[in-house]
């Protein structure tokens, strides 16, 4: 023991030029984790927060008791959304690189997280994502173009010009506006759950967070309101290894799972390989039918990796292993939906190149659309007078004046 | 040198003079910070000098108060203004509080460092300009540097200061000064006397403004990116303006803007941050306190407008040189 206390400080796995290393992700095969009934005690299952639950194995195939028996058009409906997002963040990616947007955010390798708990979920469910989970856009049927628009912040923008690129909303589809402002949208989604059960109704709903923001005290506010009320709330939180530079040791990841803060509070903590399409929908709708049945809250670590840099102002060769993400031990979550489909003789090679080619077609066709309606550096804009507006609900005397002042100024 | 590397300097040379003082923020460590200020800092003086941290405002801040009750001299590091109220609690209620409340048995010499202003096409969340919200405050300092030469003079000046400093730094001019127009090739500070910064410690004092450029026609008061745009509006419209940077918000330096205002009997405020209530409302109400029959014309205001700073609209929004010229003519006739 040493003689005096020390101060840790949380070291990388690996950093540019050494060897990536994943030992510290504690793994569990595929189907060996029990699935318990969904009205057990949080208490009786802590083990459901260290241990690692999976359903696809290595041969493809769904194992165990969280195998949630899909059909395969659900299959091939996910395997679409998942593809769908890829193509999307490479396309609007190169979009940004030529100067068209300002910025993005891409979700690559992380497509199930999104994927698989929007389809796990019911359509009235309210989602309060963060700016990671495109999917969920997908899957409540958002169209690109709409999506581009705000990406281009041109005159069909849905944010009328406010917003950073990525940050949708969508009424129809139940989703809450995307913050810049990290970790806010836990505890309001824990909010708007407490309201269902005020009002009698039974959609449930569910919030993303990264597992870096976790560190901030939204996330205990969170927490903490979902057990005290028993809040019918699903809380996930994206452990994809990095927040920019810092790896996930640094949100406290170190000592015990994330997953196990659910516990720590009274409400069941899953942890989830997130790059295996069948395993987060199984957990998801594991805690969607606990929270329909007043059973309360539940905690999920979808363990995932973000493979492409934090956003296009990054460079994530500066701190992490170049080779980094070819190492990850749970794979890529596209490709092992893929292969688990082929591996029913329900999908091909050939019928996933050919839809790739499709979702590629649909993407460059609704980009030539969004952007006949504005891009930064050419087309129509947005009406500048817009600025002025919502920022109540009624115009103030003193906003409509300075709206004058800029008319003048502009001329 | 660029105001990155000043304010950079100054953080090397007092984690060399003071063993006390220590960095601490989210990616400042091995990254170096995602604008680079921090940049071989932790390389340098090591991983307990210089520290990354969770994503915590209010963490970082309230750790940092710890810290300081306990001997060291903590830098924080907020990544962006727009994340800092996590933060507002321990920075209002402790942080500026707490010598007050102890009857000085407490104190906590804590420098929050934190990248202010648009310009950069961030948003509503990379844009704001928040110092009026911490000027409101008793017991807490706020400065804010126009030129590299002011960033390492004021930050070497705030780290050492007992009481506790907010220090924001105007991001659009840590490559170079700005003056307004987003069409314009940018400029590095080697072009700009502001951009040469002395080797080893210096101090530019808190509590005191800096006439930029001497005049007589009009006293213009400003601070941040805004000093380089209204100085460059003045010239544009050939008028002999008195530019005043005021570098320190609290304390402020009302002798020097009196003595100015006193001289010029016309006087133009300019910041970037929204208008209503902005820090400009009191720049006016001390200024006419002590001017008022020296003034020849009403204290014009140039801002931002009170709405976020939007996206879509960011050169629209942020107060550029025809906003200056246009309040700079009204202030000049006189009414
Ligand atoms: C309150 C707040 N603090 C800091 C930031 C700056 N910031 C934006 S994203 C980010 C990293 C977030 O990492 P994580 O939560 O792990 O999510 P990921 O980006 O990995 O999906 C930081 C520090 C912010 N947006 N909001």
């Amino acid at each position: 023991m040493p003689r005096r206390s020390r101060l840790h400080v949380p070291r990388a796995p690996a950093r540019p030029g050494e060897a990536p290393d994943f030992s510290y992700v504690r793994l569990s095969a595929a189907g060996a984790v029990a699935r318990p009934d969904v009205g057990s005690p949080a208490a009786d299952i802590e083990n459901l927060s260290v241990e690692l639950i999976r359903v696809l194995d290595d041969q493809h195939r769904a194992v165990g008791a969280w195998n949630p028996h899909l059909d395969v058009d659900t299959l091939q409906v996910g395997l679409r959304h998942m593809l769908l997002t890829r193509v999307f963040d490479d396309r609007m990616v190169r979009t940004q690189r030529q100067g068209k947007i300002s910025f993005y955010m891409k979700s690559t390798g992380e497509e199930a997280v999104a994927v698989a708990a929007g389809l796990a979920l019911r359509p009235n469910d309210m989602l309060f994502p963060s700016y990671r989970q495109q999917g969920l856009q997908f899957v409540r049927g958002a169209r690109l173009v709409d999506l581009m628009c705000q990406l281009l912040s041109n005159t069909h923008d849905m944010c009328k010009g406010r917003q950073l690129p990525v940050m949708y909303h969508s009424v129809p589809g139940r989703l809450f506006s995307i913050s810049g402002n990290l970790a806010t949208q836990f505890p309001q989604a824990v909010g708007w759950a407490m309201a269902a059960a005020i009002k009698g109704e039974d959609d449930l709903a569910a919030s993303w967070i990264g597992e870096g923001s976790s560190a901030e005290a939204d996330f205990h506010h969170a927490l903490l309101f979902a057990s005290v009320y028993g809040a019918p709330v699903i809380l996930n939180v994206v452990n994809n290894q990095w927040a920019i530079s810092t790896f996930q040791g640094y949100a406290g990841g170190e000592q015990r799972s994330f997953a196990a803060r659910g516990p720590a509070y009274g409400m069941p903590g899953l942890r989830v390989d997130g790059n295996d399409f069948l395993a987060v929908y199984a957990a998801t709708a594991w805690a969607a039918e606990r929270a329909r049945k007043g059973a309360g809250a539940t905690l999920i670590e979808l363990v995932t990796y973000r493979a492409a840099a934090h956003s296009t102002s990054d460079d994530p060769t500066r701190y992490r292993p170049k080779e980094d993400y070819e190492r990850w031990p749970l794979g890529d979550p596209v490709e092992r939906l893929k292969q688990h489909l082929i591996a029913q003789g329900e999908w091909s090679e050939q019928r996933h190149a050919a839809l790739s080619t499709e979702l590629e077609q649909q993407v460059a066709a609704a980009w030539t659309e969004a952007a006949s309606y504005g891009t930064l550096t050419e087309g129509p804009r947005l009406d500048r007078d817009l600025m002025f507006e919502d920022v109540f609900k009624e115009l103030p005397g003193h906003l409509a004046e300075q709206r004058e002042q800029l008319r003048r100024e502009r001329g | 040198m660029n105001m990155i590397q000043a304010l950079n300097a100054a953080m090397d040379l007092m984690l060399g003079r003071d063993p006390a003082v220590v960095v601490l923020g989210q990616d400042v460590g091995y990254f170096g910070g995602v604008f680079r200020v921090t940049d071989g800092l932790q390389r340098k003086h090591g991983q307990h000098r210089v520290l990354d941290t969770p994503i915590s405002e209010g963490g970082i801040v309230a750790a940092a108060i710890g810290m300081a009750v306990n001997g060291l001299r903590p830098v924080a590091e907020i990544q962006f203004a727009d994340y800092i109220y996590p933060a507002y609690d321990q920075i209002v209620s402790e942080l500026a509080r707490l010598r007050y409340r102890s009857a000085g048995a407490f104190a906590a010499p804590v420098t929050i460092r934190t990248p202010c202003g648009g310009g950069i096409r961030g948003g509503q969340t990379h844009s704001q300009s928040p110092e009026a919200i911490f000027a409101h405050v008793c017991g807490i300092k706020v400065v804010m540097p126009a030129t590299p030469y002011d960033a390492k003079g004021l930050l070497i000046a705030a780290i050492e200061d007992d009481d506790p400093v907010i220090f924001l730094e105007p991001k659009r001019l840590y490559n170079g000064p700005f003056d307004g127009d987003p069409n314009k090739p940018a400029v590095p500070w080697s072009t700009h006397p502001g951009g040469e910064v002395p080797d080893g410690y210096y101090t530019v004092p808190i509590g005191r403004a800096e006439i930029v450029r001497p005049g007589a026609a009009v006293t213009i008061v400003s601070y941040g990116t805004m000093v380089h745009v209204a100085e460059a509006a003045a010239r544009s419209l050939g008028v002999d303006a008195e530019i005043i940077d005021v570098r320190s918000i609290v304390p402020l330096d009302v002798e020097t803007l009196a003595a100015s205002v006193a001289k010029t009997g016309r006087c133009l405020i300019a910041h970037e941050a929204t208008r209503f209530a902005g820090f400009g409302a009191e720049l006016i109400a001390t200024i006419q306190e002590r001017c008022f029959f020296n003034l020849e014309a009403p204290i014009e205001r140039v801002a931002g407008w009170d709405t976020p700073y939007p996206h879509a609209f960011e050169w629209e929004y942020f107060p550029g040189q025809a906003r200056v010229v246009a309040a700079l003519k009204r202030v000049l006739e006189g009414r």
